[in-house]
């Protein structure tokens, strides 16, 4: 499936914002990214397994955690707060 | 009457300058919004900057490898992502990220869940070991390196040492986080280490990390319920003299402190300053080749803590006998108006001769002395908000 991607973690894609992946749930995505895109997981996920503070993953437009289910065809998207100014 | 025609003096009666010696100096600039690398000619005149790298993402620190001189280390992290270090071996032309960044174990059942906020400090290992770096993040812990920053692994005698959380509890959280600040490795031997944490004090370590003890006897705590306790205290930047290193100087929340060892009771030579200015500040930068000669940069210590330079008008103070006496250096600063702060990072000199100081600002500039603080001349305005100014001599 295709996961789009906050412009924040493009640097790991050259840029592309839609890129493929693939799992069962958040969580093995994630890792199936890290694969295509070393480091990627650790911008996302700290090390005790906790989505970070300022990014949120959508499942059809619905929050998830990294236990979701994610089938093939669900629209998934890995987003950054917006802060500053 | 015609002018008459000016004629050269002859070249022996021009005033002879005094021109720095040594090698290049380059200033890693690390900021809230990336790094910028200035490299200098050899008579610290003229700037080139290179860069911006990372733009946009927090830099706390961009650091070289003296024993290549080619290696550089930066602990970066975007504001929304997690944090990572990038290694460069071809002094910033191209940067690789971690395979390893610093991170804390998994925790177990009832344990803390500590995740690094960011890395603040990166200190390269000892010269006998070529590819050791120190990296001191937030919250307080170090982390060590043994390829070069490829990979990181935690020095377990810190980070799982029973008293740690009530030496430096990661709960403490001052303006930018809680934050072990200081690495220092003994020139004389890689296995003794000395570290400071904001908010936790100064520790020492013979056996390379494994275990460790307080070193903060004499150390002021004027915030905490006990006046001299054996830990809790706050230094802000600790610093050991390479040529003579049983000499230490430290810039407290509470003063500037000396510790000459094998003593283990710092002294407040700080008291010696002007009453008027204070002892409070962030960073102390030593002299090269001379254990007496140290700069302090004064911050505004007083009510909620401006942390602002004192009355809007920087200024160093400098001593030459080891903190008895200070003097006042700030020629060619602004005389009023000037309410920067120069955090404990930012602030730094060369090896040169006479030796260049250097500053940058939290209002983005960049400040440099080419004569050990007698002058001093801006060479950058308008960068973000600076973080950290090492100065390096690229090979």
């Amino acid at each position: 499936m295709q996961v789009t991607l906050a412009s924040a973690l493009r640097g790991y894609t050259q840029n592309r914002e839609h890129v493929p992946a693939s799992g069962a749930t958040v969580d093995e995505l994630l890792r199936s990214l890290d694969q295509s895109f070393p480091g990627i997981r650790f911008r996302i996920v700290d090390e005790q397994e906790r989505i970070r503070v300022h990014i949120r993953i959508f499942v059809n437009r619905e929050l998830a955690g990294l236990g979701s289910a994610v089938r093939e065809g669900d629209d998934v998207r890995i987003l950054c707060a917006l802060s500053g100014g | 009457m015609g002018r008459m025609p000016r004629r050269p003096l002859p070249r022996k009666s021009l005033p002879r300058r005094r021109r720095a010696e040594g090698p290049r100096v380059a200033l890693l600039v690390a900021t809230r919004k990336g790094a910028f690398f200035y490299f200098a000619n050899a008579a610290r005149t003229r700037w080139r900057l290179e860069g911006p790298h990372f733009l946009g993402q927090i830099v706390n620190h961009v650091a070289l490898d003296p024993r290549d001189g080619r290696t550089l280390l930066a602990a970066v992290r975007p504001g929304q992502l997690g944090p990572t270090i990038y290694r460069s071996a071809d002094l910033g032309a191209t940067w690789q990220e971690a395979k390893q960044p610093p991170a804390f174990a998994r925790a177990r059942e009832g344990e803390r869940a500590l995740a690094v906020s960011h890395t603040f400090h990166l200190t390269p290992g000892h010269s006998s070991e070529p590819g050791v770096w120190y990296a001191a993040v937030s919250p307080p812990a170090l982390f060590r390196s043994a390829d070069g920053g490829v990979t990181w692994a935690g020095v377990e005698g810190w980070n799982q040492h029973p008293m740690r959380f009530q030496w430096c509890p990661p709960e403490d959280q001052t303006p930018d986080g809680s934050i072990m600040h200081s690495v220092i490795v003994d020139p004389r031997d890689p296995s003794h280490l000395y570290v400071g944490c904001s908010g936790g004090g100064s520790f020492e370590s013979l056996d390379r990390g494994d275990s460790w003890r307080p070193l903060n006897e004499g150390v002021e705590v004027d915030f905490g319920p006990e006046r001299y306790p054996e830990f809790g205290q706050d230094p802000h930047c600790m610093a050991l003299h390479p040529l003579r290193p049983d000499r230490l100087y430290q810039q407290n929340h509470c003063g500037i402190y000396r510790l000459d060892r094998p003593a283990t009771r710092w002294q407040r030579v700080g008291r010696n300053m002007p009453p008027e200015i204070g002892d409070i500040g962030f960073g102390v930068v030593l002299h090269p080749r001379d254990p007496d000669t140290a700069w302090v940069f004064p911050m505004d210590g007083t009510s909620v803590w401006p942390r602002t330079s004192i009355g809007g008008q920087p200024a160093l103070y400098r001593t030459r006998d080891a903190g008895a006496s200070w003097l006042r250096q700030d020629r060619g600063l602004p005389r009023e108006h000037a309410w920067y702060t120069v955090k404990r990072q930012a602030f730094c000199a060369d090896s040169g001769d006479p030796v260049g100081i250097y500053f940058g600002t939290t209002s983005g500039e960049l400040w440099m002395s080419p004569n050990e603080g007698r002058s001093f001349r801006q060479i950058a305005a308008h960068l973000p908000h600076v973080y950290a100014v090492t100065a390096v001599t690229p090979r």
